[in-house]
């Protein structure tokens, strides 16, 4: 599909790749500069208490200690959506989970700092604790905030779009299932680190392990109370984010505050055990999915449900709970749908994105719903999800723009590769075969903060040498921003990717960026480097045009020279033509992205619009040891709709990641709680995937070549993850004919359905037994559907 | 810094020790607190911050060093236990020339680095690997880096690195024979044989 393209579609190395398999990359916690302090934070042990006193005047008089803060020295609060500014750096009152951070010392090295903490003494009153869901709705004599309804509910959504009673009453059939998706951590390999200068004139320089340097800087600017000019927000590369690093944290306020008190740089990195109470992670998610269907298999309308436990503060709550809602209809043509979604604050570490973002949660539900429903009408798997397609260049009924969509071309590439259809339901007990699909966005339609600006914006700045400098404050945090950077401009001005400088991630040097999250960067600053790149080779072409005597129009930048298409000439080296262009210094070029105004008339509407939808489509082949009860995946297919790699290898690289991560938390990881501790605050007791859990994985990469995409190019950090705890829990069904309505797939859980099914229980299955009344305070937003065959983007459908 | 110069960065008086360390083949003098780990010698006191730390508690591997030609997770070991014994971080394997070892050059070139942060880990326990199996088979290598966790999920990536930089290794090894002798295969170590399947 890269035909005549030198970079686009190959599979270079990525440019920062070396730095890091030799060492030399420095991340946030390998930064040192003179006079620097440790900081440390002191956390509280309660899931709920009332704070009565906090004494730290023997923390203060110890030699080695500069400065100690606790909550009155920074109390403006902040939060990452405009709607949930609900949290301070340092509890004043109350602390709401057990790691809440109370008081911080900076001291001359960490032990000094450990022994200050111990030093300062707080007066709890505890509270009674919030632990789950039910508790959440149900007990009235602990309120986790101040919520003007009395209640423990965070945010309560009721959407309907079209006529869904009248859908369901058409249907032939009704099948209505409830499903449990278990939270856990992101585990980046990288704890969440800071460190923080202020200078004599009281400017901070913030140097922050972070996805979000820009949300950094304006939380910074508001909570120290400082001019704009005052801050600057630097993210060093990234050791891993999966969303976890893209809130804004405590420690991260406090190291800046720290510093302008100490008047010494400060830093400070956070432990594993810390970094899985600030958590930010998958919310768990109880639901509950009703669908009415023809006999043939048609959906006639769906009711969705979700409850989200959040934890104790909003973080991005209101967009998960949105998220869990959204993308149903960006799979399957539904003609009537209503959500009832609802997150509640319970006093444990604060939910937030992990890839996939609210969503991995309903694709589970929808896609074991979906099978279960096929057994019924005595469909296929397959069959099913086909008379149900979305189609390409359509509405979705909650208003969503599907463009290019390449799923039944994802499904046909696994199905085939995997001989599913010969398989599914042939295969000799204890080994089974199972198929999920899913979407994602390739960024969100609108800022978080509310504002006409561009999303992303890059600067291309070509010296008169020829050298080549790229800006943007897109940040690398593993997913190959940078590199992406380099290779779309390396291919608009015909140079190698490798002779790129890049300047990235810095609030004062680059320009805006909103951040590495929900899959934005390579569609978003793509999309800018490329306008950036053209706009500087054109000057650099008319350059050369005027000195070759030839219309621009027939110059290409290719192969380092400027090249007349229609003549044999040799034209001009790319430095010749710099120097014709840059007589009177360097040629600088701005480029800009915005996606189109996609969000709809309806309160809501502005989470799940996307520029473009990445697909994906998963088969997995699995044994069930029915004595153990423990199920191994053993190969996987995924085919993901990629719009056009922009780098083969690093696509390949995100598929199998999300595979990765998506394995852990079908079959490993889970959150458990004792009181209001974590019982598994570290890497091998949450069960992170390790090379030796990782089965035969088959990667297909379908290219749509997206009308929007930067050389067509869609997302693919995200999307590939969602299909595959649905394939799981649908090969395990086909193995051994039990269902497993929550994840993680443990072998407790898989022999507790097997010993059902062996007293010869009706349809054996594992999940919750129930679904809470959530009390909808409000009637449903009323949303007519609009037209899903209306030619989407006009003239290009 | 000059051999035998001191470089002592903290100087408590409580059970301060002085080692000599032998990392990436230079002598080092320090004197630190009995209880610092290979780890905090390496990064703060010696500035080689290529070695991470992902845990500090032995789960995550992201901190392996070689310690003679063994893999040892540097957060769980004291830096007095292993004085004398040539430690190697990532800085050591770079070539004297600046090229990068084989094994830093195919994880580059082969897609074994996403965010990076576990890579020196890997890259040391896969030298680890490849100096008792010079050819490892697939499971083999999985094996060998089962200490390791990548949450990036390179781990397909990472198994097609070390089966490449075996090679390249291999390769180099025979290059370097003279002509007429019978260059083994694999050069094994006494205790750990390499398996077969």
């Amino acid at each position: 599909m890269s035909e005549g393209l030198s970079v686009i579609g190959k599979r270079l190395p990525k440019v920062d790749s070396l730095g890091k398999t030799t060492g030399r990359t420095r991340y946030a916690e390998d930064l040192v500069l003179p006079g620097m302090l440790f900081g440390r934070l002191l956390r509280s042990p309660h899931p709920h208490a009332r704070v009565l006193g906090i004494d730290t005047s023997r923390a203060r008089s110890m030699p080695g200690v500069h400065a100690v803060l606790t909550g009155p020295d920074l109390p403006v609060k902040y939060g990452i959506l405009p709607s949930s500014q609900d949290e301070t750096a340092l509890a004043e009152d109350k602390v709401r989970y057990v790691g809440e951070p109370v008081a911080a010392v900076a001291a001359d090295d960490e032990e000094t700092a450990e022994r200050a903490l111990a030093a300062i003494e707080v007066r709890y009153e505890p509270l009674p604790a919030i632990m789950s869901i039910e508790d959440a709705l149900r007990r009235r004599d602990a309120l986790i905030h101040e919520q003007p309804d009395g209640s423990n509910v965070h945010k309560l959504v009721n959407l309907e779009f079209g006529d869904v009673d009248a859908g369901f009453a058409q249907a032939d059939h009704v099948r209505e299932d409830v499903f449990f998706y278990e939270g856990s951590n992101h585990v980046a390999m990288e704890q969440h680190a800071v460190l923080a200068s202020a200078d004599e004139g009281g400017k901070v320089t913030v140097w922050a392990s972070t996805q979000v340097p820009l949300y950094l800087h304006m939380a910074l600017v508001k909570v120290l109370g400082l001019p704009k000019e005052r801050v600057r927000v630097i993210a060093p590369p990234v050791g891993g984010g999966f969303g976890g690093k893209s809130d804004v944290f405590s420690h991260e306020i406090v190291a800046a505050k720290l510093s302008l008190v100490a008047r010494r740089p400060v830093k400070i990195a956070c432990s594993r055990e810390e970094v899985f109470y600030l958590h930010r992670g998958r919310h768990p998610v109880l639901m509950k999915v009703r669908t009415g269907f023809t006999q043939d298999g048609r959906i006639t309308a769906m009711d969705f449900r979700s409850i989200l436990d959040g934890g104790a503060y909003g973080s991005y709550g209101v967009a998960s709970t949105y998220y869990t809602g959204a993308l149903q209809p960006s799979t399957y043509r539904i003609p009537a749908y209503r959500f009832q979604g609802a997150r509640v604050f319970t006093n444990k570490p604060p939910c937030g994105p992990k890839r996939g973002h609210g969503t991995p949660q309903p694709r589970f539900a929808l896609e074991v719903h979906l099978d279960r429903a096929a057994e019924d009408l005595g469909l296929d798997p397959v069959e099913i999800r086909l008379r149900n397609l979305v189609r390409p260049f359509s509405m979705t009924v909650n208003h969503l723009r599907v463009t290019s969509c390449g799923l039944k071309e994802c499904m046909d590439a696994v199905l085939e590769a995997s001989r599913f259809r010969e398989k599914h339901g042939h295969l000799p007990r204890g080994k089974g075969i199972g198929f999920a699909v899913s979407a994602y966005l390739s960024g969100a339609a609108l800022p978080i903060w509310w504002n006409e600006d561009p999303h992303s914006e890059v600067e291309v700045r070509i010296e008169p040498t020829g050298h080549v400098v790229v800006s943007s404050l897109a940040s690398d945090i593993g997913q190959g921003s940078t590199s992406m950077l380099a290779f779309v401009v390396a291919e608009v001005l015909g140079l190698d990717p490798a002779e790129i400088e890049l300047v990235t991630a810095d609030t004062e040097r680059t320009p805006i960026d909103l951040g590495s999250y929900s899959s934005r960067v390579t569609f978003m600053a793509g999309n800018a480097a490329v306008s950036a790149a053209t706009k500087a080779r054109q000057v650099v072409l008319e350059a050369a045009a005027r000195r070759l005597r030839v219309p621009a129009e027939r110059l290409v930048a290719k192969g380092r020279r400027i090249r007349d298409t229609s003549a044999r000439g040799e034209g001009l080296s790319w430095e010749e033509a710099v120097a014709e262009a840059g007589r009177e210094g360097p040629i600088v070029a701005m480029g800009s992205y915005k996606p189109p105004k996609l969000a709809a008339p309806y309160k809501g509407s502005g989470v799940g619009p996307s520029p473009a939808f990445s697909y994906s489509a998963c088969v997995i082949e699995a044994s069930c040891d029915t004595d153990t009860g423990v199920l191994t995946p053993d190969r996987i297919w995924l085919a993901h709709d990629i719009g056009r790699a922009i780098n083969v290898r690093a696509v390949e690289g995100q598929v199998e990641g999300s595979i990765v991560m998506g394995l852990g938390e079908a079959l490993l990881e889970a959150q458990d709680f004792r009181g209001g501790l974590l019982k598994s605050p570290s890497i091998l007791e949450q069960r992170v995937p390790t090379i030796l859990e990782i089965p035969e994985i088959h990667t297909f990469l379908i290219e749509t070549v997206d009308p929007e995409g930067p050389f067509g190019a869609k997302e693919v950090g995200q999307g590939p993850l969602l299909p595959v705890a649905p394939a799981l829990a649908n090969a395990l069904y086909d193995a051994v004919g039990v269902r497993m309505d929550e994840v993680p797939l443990t072998p407790d859980k898989i022999l507790r359905a097997l010993e059902e099914q062996a007293r010869g229980i009706k349809s054996p299955r594992v999940g919750p037994r129930g679904f809470p009344l959530v009390p909808m305070t409000k009637e449903p937003i009323k949303v007519a559907p609009p037209d899903m065959d209306a030619p989407v983007l006009g003239r290009m459908g | 810094m000059k051999p035998g110069a001191m470089e002592c960065t903290e100087n408590r008086s409580v059970d301060a020790v002085r080692l000599l360390l032998r990392v990436n083949g230079e002598d080092r003098h320090i004197i630190v607190p009995a209880s610092r780990t290979l780890l905090e010698v390496l990064r703060e006191d010696l500035d080689l911050t290529g070695t991470k730390h992902g845990c500090e508690l032995g789960e995550c591997g992201a901190c392996t060093v070689l310690v003679d030609d063994d893999p040892f997770l540097s957060c769980i070991t004291l830096a007095a236990d292993v004085e004398g014994r040539a430690i190697t971080t990532i800085e050591g394997l770079v070539r004297p020339d600046g090229q990068p070892h084989p094994l830093q050059a195919a994880f580059a070139d082969l897609g074994g680095a996403q965010c990076g942060y576990c890579t020196p880990g890997m890259v040391m326990s896969s030298l680890a690997l490849l100096k008792g199996n010079a050819s490892p088979s697939d499971s083999e290598i999985r094996m060998g880096l089962s200490g390791n966790v990548c949450r990036c999920g390179c781990y397909p990536k990472i198994v097609q690195a070390v089966r490449d930089a075996a090679a390249v290794m291999m390769a180099e090894r025979n290059r370097s024979v003279r002509p007429g002798k019978v260059q083994p295969m694999a050069t094994t170590r006494k205790k750990r044989s390499p398996r077969r399947r």
